[in-house]
């Protein structure tokens, strides 16, 4: 290399050295240090770099994997409930925000901006607002039930009511009883019967509020790339005949695979790291079906002082959605 | 090496060496040598504004006698501002700490023990001693105490054409007047679906969560089952519901707002019935005894100073006078909180007859297990009873005992 490029480079990392240095005192350092505290048996009490802090291994990560006590079982009952609410969330923001964006792009819509504004407002609003405004709606005498009144339905006891989905279907249908097998065995605490009863009543409540606040976002990704789209391609469809549906169908969906796969993989990280709905709003309850790794992890740490363990829920939660990432990235690939 | 290469490195260096600095601080060895900021920190968490005042003016009142400064903090969440003061080495000087929290700061050294230095160690209730020592080490000192009572509301009970000798003193006289109370809207008994009121029974019934020395558990005793069972059987028979089952937030807000006639609550729920619902006149009784006896649960809270904090002296003298008869009775009076002094607590009963079945408690009270990892099992138990109802109090128990075992072994 050349005396004048070599220079240059010096002068691009002096350039970038402000950027490097936050980055790594405010995201390299902390990710460092959390790791380090993950494999040791730190309490909470000094700096972690003491040196009466000592080197656990994979102690606090067998605790919450294969313990089989009660940190096992926290961790088993979180996932559940965070996999329910992954699982029904991403499809339903994503939908949603889709069609959001479909009716706002549409040119025969009178007040789009007033639409694009009223549909976006929920995501600019303080997670802790509408978390409130959520505990109000849903309460027992709340709006909500008020409504379901109206039509004959009584409305259940929304954050109260620990009772998984999928089980009070199947009691609806006459299965009260598990089957033995399903009791009898289970996977990280938890018997596969628990891992099949569905979100609770009250983590319902929750998904619901995601859908309402999250929507709005990933609209606007979706109405950006319906821009950049262009009207050529529907016209073309038209002229080889085929009807609305067909279009948006085999025109516009595709055209729109990139920021699909945005909006996914967004949602799969943010849903994966719900905090401040569980801990503003029901702090884990009822009868813990609203813990998610996220707050498992700050409620062991801080509340517990099981900072060890804290911090090996965290790597674990990032573990989790890297190979949830990289499995969507490849599904959406593949589909070509 | 040209000049401005080498100007490019000088600076590169010095942005090195100024992050190193800033990640150092406190430095990543340990600092236990604190220094004093001669400033006594005062950390509580409030139960509201009449506290808050309360506790600001005492601290007021010392620094003036004293002429150290101190500052008076409310905490949003003290769990967390705790743990992160230990945690940077920038504690507070003086707390609140509960007994879910004491074994795991006692464990790992925040705590400063200054329990045997207290001049009137030996006046504060013997429960309440014990409920802050660690082995053999008292660490600090207990602020005050509240119990639970079985509170009635006066008008539902005359109208259901009870009497003063209707006063439930046995569990099947509770059971029969709850029954009494029930109708339509309002339902006989409430309390929160959580170990801190159920757990009432267990001692009623002759059982404990643990053994004395905390070192084995005993909950899947008969004793316990005796009295979850029984409780199953109120929630069953519909003379009973949980307070989330009426659709508020405890015990004191569905008395409150008369969807139950009696609810199990501690000497707190004065403050809220004066503050909320003044309308609502309510008197206070022991709560029943089971088949072995008298049984509450003791709740408390002690004044922690931190082990690194630099003003150690200070923080004691300040925490001997907010610990003081006079002010005590102060806080008594403000917020409603029983003193920890036994002279203090007679007093106070003396002035305030209608919470005396509160104070008479404090002879029979069990503490909540505190040792460390307990915390987490209560609140496995506290999520396993929201489903009391519909379960096998059998199979909650031997949840339990197997759990708050693991903790204990796991703190030997």
């Amino acid at each position: 290399m050349s005396t004048i490029l070599r220079g240059r480079t010096i002068d691009g990392w002096l350039f970038v050295a402000p950027a490097v240095v936050v980055l790594g005192l405010f995201l390299a350092f902390p990710v460092v240090m959390a790791a380090w505290v993950s494999v040791s048996d730190w309490h909470g009490h000094g700096s972690p770099f003491s040196s009466d802090v000592g080197f656990v291994g994979l102690d606090n990560y067998r605790a919450i994997l294969s313990g089989g006590g009660l940190a096992e079982r926290d961790f088993g009952t979180a996932l559940r409930n965070n996999f329910y609410y992954v699982l029904i969330v991403v499809p339903l923001q994503t939908v949603l925000a889709l069609a959001l964006a479909v009716l706002v792009n549409a040119r025969a819509l009178k007040l789009r901006g007033f639409f694009r504004t009223a549909f976006y407002f929920p995501s600019v609003t303080s997670a802790v607002a509408i978390t409130v405004l959520w505990l109000f709606l849903f309460s027992t005498t709340g709006p909500v039930n008020r409504v379901l009144g109206w039509v004959g339905l009584h409305g259940p006891n929304w954050f109260n009511d620990p009772r998984g989905v999928l089980h009070l279907l199947l009691g609806a249908v006459g299965v009260d009883q598990p089957p033995a097998a399903l009791v009898s065995h289970g996977f990280l605490g938890v018997t596969w019967w628990d891992w099949f009863a569905g979100p609770s009543v009250g983590m319902s409540a929750l998904i619901l509020l995601a859908a309402f606040t999250t929507s709005g976002t990933f609209m606007l990704l979706f109405i950006a790339a319906l821009r950049s789209i262009g009207d050529e391609i529907d016209e073309a469809g038209m002229v080889d005949g085929a009807n609305a549906w067909q279009r948006f169908r085999h025109l516009t969906l595709p055209l729109l695979r990139p920021t699909m796969f945005t909006v996914l993989t967004l949602g799969l990280i943010g849903t994966w790291q719900v905090f401040d709905q569980i801990y503003t709003g029901t702090q884990g309850g009822p009868a813990k079906t609203t813990v998610t790794p996220a707050y498992l992890s700050f409620h062991t740490a801080f509340e517990n002082q099981q900072w060890g363990q804290g911090a090996a829920i965290a790597f674990i939660l990032f573990a989790i959605i890297v190979v949830m990432t990289l499995a969507q990235r490849a599904i959406l690939r593949g589909r070509s | 090496m040209n000049h401005r290469r080498t100007l490019s490195l000088l600076s590169l260096t010095a942005v090195g060496a100024l992050a190193l600095s800033a990640c150092g601080g406190s430095g990543f060895n340990d600092s236990s040598s604190a220094k004093s900021d001669g400033q006594v920190s005062v950390l509580i968490g409030s139960s509201g504004d009449a506290e808050t005042q309360a506790v600001t003016d005492a601290v007021a009142a010392w620094s003036k006698s004293s002429g150290v400064k101190a500052k008076v903090t409310v905490a949003s969440d003290l769990a967390q501002q705790l743990s992160q003061g230990f945690a940077s080495n920038n504690p507070p000087d003086v707390f609140y700490v509960s007994t879910d929290n004491l074994a795991g700061y006692a464990a790992n050294g925040s705590l400063y023990a200054y329990g045997d230095q207290l001049s009137n160690k030996d006046q504060f209730f013997p429960n309440l001693v014990d409920a802050f020592t660690v082995g053999d080490t008292f660490y600090c000192a207990p602020k005050d105490f509240s119990t639970l009572a079985l509170v009635i509301n006066t008008k539902l009970w005359k109208q259901a054409g009870l009497t003063d000798a209707d006063i439930p003193t046995t569990w099947d006289q509770l059971d029969a007047v709850a029954k009494k109370l029930t109708n339509g809207k309002v339902v006989g008994l409430t309390f929160s679906p959580e170990y801190a009121r159920v757990g009432a029974f267990f001692p009623q019934a002759g059982g404990s969560m643990t053994n004395e020395a905390g070192t084995q558990a005993t909950v899947d005793s008969p004793p316990n089952l005796q009295a979850l069972e029984y409780v199953q059987k109120l929630l069953k028979e519909g003379v009973a519901k949980y307070s989330s089952d009426l659709g508020t937030g405890w015990g004191g807000e569905a008395f409150g707002k008369q969807l139950a006639a009696m609810t199990i609550e501690g000497n707190w729920i004065a403050g809220a019935m004066t503050n909320d619902y003044p309308d609502v006149d309510y008197t206070v009784a022991e709560l029943p005894k089971g088949p072995a006896g008298p049984g509450t649960l003791a709740f408390t809270n002690c004044w922690g100073v931190a082990q690194d904090s630099g003003d150690k002296a200070d923080a004691v003298k300040l925490v001997e006078s907010l610990t003081s008869e006079d002010q005590q009775l102060k806080f008594a009076k403000a917020f409603g909180v029983i003193p920890s002094l036994e002279s203090a607590a007679s007093k106070y009963a003396a002035e305030e007859p209608q919470l005396a079945p509160f104070i008479k408690g404090a002879d029979y009270a069990q503490n909540p297990p505190s040792e460390q990892g307990a915390a987490d099992v209560i609140s496995d138990f506290n999520a396993q009873l929201e489903t009391l109802k519909s379960s096998d109090p059998k199979q909650i128990l031997s949840t339990v005992q197997d759990e708050l075992q693991a903790a204990l072994d796991s703190d030997q």
